[in-house]
């Protein structure tokens, strides 16, 4: 049975004025869940609380009000079995210079208490799963931009949590090395782990999101799964389809309705009439991009504002 | 959980000494520095030098314990590696102690090589080593925990307004009793005059007793400078 891993109920965290700053209300009063084995996003803007929400979560920093369970423990008097259970790849790759790719991950290991016997097989399973397997001896700070963040994510795991905070996994990294930790992510999901997961990037949260919950300046402004979220946008079904007659005439003909079904029987009827065939039929759906531009009311060009700019911005493919 | 503790303490201590600890240049550098303090003085005051065997011990420890607490403490938070730390199922008093028996170890170890040296040159006489090993391990602990507040407080300019002094005042160069009596007061502030005075009662081999106020005013610098360091750390990563 699907049970909540996550549980959160008016969680807010106020930071008070100071040094000529204003107060600040980070996260103001947010609730959702997250379900066991899912990929959840946390998709906002820059400064709209994600990574907030994280430290709170994952035991950094204290809430100033609400609750909040995570693994069945609660926050406020349970947080280091909660610290003990959950993996955190936090948002600036900050594994030990000085330390080896494999010290790194043994080191990570021993605070977790992983048993001795276990330490390097695991390191070196993880090694290998990253394709960090030639760099076991390298030192951290020797390692490309991508390896220390694949390595900063295998640090995560090294004690198998059954729940992983992933903290703008992709920002900054080169499309590739972006393209192949999106499809790490998404073999964690399918192996059972939950992932809790912000990002700014909406291609990135389409992909690999199960549900997306958006965020902007401190509130969860929706909440829903991807198509959930592009069905409250999209109110009419559109239909396009590619219709050609015997001579070679291509033409691309479109159907609106409030009923999908209703418009793609439009389209035969069309090709039918005309002693056509059809060659194509495409629902046309509203973007990610769309639906946070809607609900929002920001310019998608928000999410790229400041930060990191569009470096791991697209998929790839 | 206490066991979550104190495996973390044990593994964050062993992390910093193979990270930043034991790497040749501090090594040297912890063992030289205090000789070359004794001889500067030596060569300006030619007389006893086996009076200055407890002081020369003394410094080592200090500047062995504190002087590299800035990267392990400062620098790992700057670029944000202790972040992982506190992530870890390990109760900040507990990373904290790991981050000192870390800077203990260290100023132990360099302070063994001195005090080798010593005992090589001056001979062991009457030594009272159960004494002598207390004696280091308490300041050994308390300079580790002056240290620590020092980093924790980002104070490393004060706190040089303190070590120097300190250096003068502690009793290493000058023996208390000949300091003018307002100096004295200030010299019973300063964890550096009890490590010195416990320190000459074990190398003189004198028994426990006759220096347990010294123990116990160490031991007391320790638990309050690590009550200190450890409500800051709580409030600056909160």
């Amino acid at each position: 049975m699907m049970s909540d891993v996550i549980q959160v109920a008016e969680l807010t965290k106020h930071y008070p004025a100071g040094r000529g700053a204003a107060p600040v209300r980070a996260v103001d009063g947010i609730e959702f869940a997250v379900r066991e084995g899912e990929v959840f996003g946390f998709l906002g803007p820059n400064g709209a609380g994600k990574t907030t929400t994280i430290r709170m979560l994952t035991g950094l920093t204290r809430p100033t009000a609400g609750r909040a369970r995570v693994l069945g423990f609660d926050l406020a008097t349970d947080v280091t079995r909660i610290k003990k259970r959950i993996g955190v790849a936090p948002e600036t790759s900050n594994l030990y210079d000085e330390l080896s790719a494999c010290d790194n991950l043994v080191f990570a290991m021993q605070l977790y208490g992983v048993p001795r016997r276990e330490r390097k097989t695991r390191a070196e399973e993880l090694l290998a799963r990253f394709r960090l397997g030639e760099k076991r001896d390298t030192s951290f700070a020797k390692l490309s931009r991508g390896m220390r963040r694949a390595l900063t994510v295998a640090a995560a795991l090294a004690h198998r949590p059954p729940l992983l905070f992933l903290d703008e996994p992709t920002t900054g990294l080169d499309v590739m090395s972006a393209r192949s930790l999106r499809g790490m992510i998404a073999d964690l999901r399918d192996e059972g782990v939950t992932v809790f997961l912000t990002t700014h990037y909406l291609e990135e949260a389409e992909r690999l999101c199960d549900r997306i919950a958006i965020i902007v300046n401190g509130r969860i402004v929706a909440l829903d799964t991807v198509d959930g979220l592009k069905a409250r946008v999209q109110k009419r079904a559109v239909v396009e389809a590619v219709l050609a007659d015997d001579s070679g005439g291509v033409e691309t003909v479109r159907f609106e309705s409030d009923d999908i079904s209703v418009a793609v029987q439009a389209v035969l009827a069309q090709a039918a009439a005309d002693s056509r065939r059809v060659l194509s039929v495409n629902t046309l759906q509203p973007t990610l991009e769309d639906v946070f531009v809607h609900l929002t009311g920001l310019g998608a060009e928000a999410m790229l504002a400041e930060k990191g700019g569009k470096g791991g911005a697209h998929a790839g493919g | 959980m206490l066991a979550d503790d104190l495996r973390g303490m044990w593994y964050i201590a062993m992390k910093d000494l193979r990270a930043y600890y034991f790497k040749p240049p501090n090594i040297s550098w912890g063992i030289m520095f205090p000789f070359a303090f004794v001889l500067a003085f030596a060569i300006r005051n030619p007389g006893e030098l086996r009076q200055l065997v407890p002081g020369l011990l003394a410094l080592t420890i200090l500047f062995g314990t504190s002087s590299m607490e800035a990267i392990v403490i400062v620098f790992e938070r700057r670029i944000g590696s202790l972040e992982r730390l506190l992530l870890a199922p390990v109760r900040l008093p507990a990373l904290l102690a790991g981050k000192l028996l870390g800077g203990m170890t260290f100023g132990l170890t360099v302070t063994a090589v001195v005090l080798l040296v010593a005992l090589a040159v001056f001979g062991a006489g009457s030594v009272n080593w159960p004494l002598l090993a207390l004696a280091l391990l308490l300041a050994a602990a308390a300079f580790s925990a002056l240290g620590a507040v020092r980093e924790v407080f980002e104070a490393q300019t004060l706190a040089n307004f303190v070590r120097f002094p300190m250096m003068f005042l502690g009793g290493i160069f000058v023996p208390l009793s000949s300091m003018p009596p307002a100096l004295q007061v200030v010299a019973r502030a300063l964890p550096l005059t009890y490590a010195v005075e416990t320190l000459r009662a074990a190398l003189d081999g004198r028994a426990l007793p006759t220096t347990a106020l010294d123990l116990g005013a160490l031991a007391a610098f320790t638990a309050a400078l690590f009550w200190l360091a450890v409500r800051a750390l709580a409030r600056r990563t909160a």
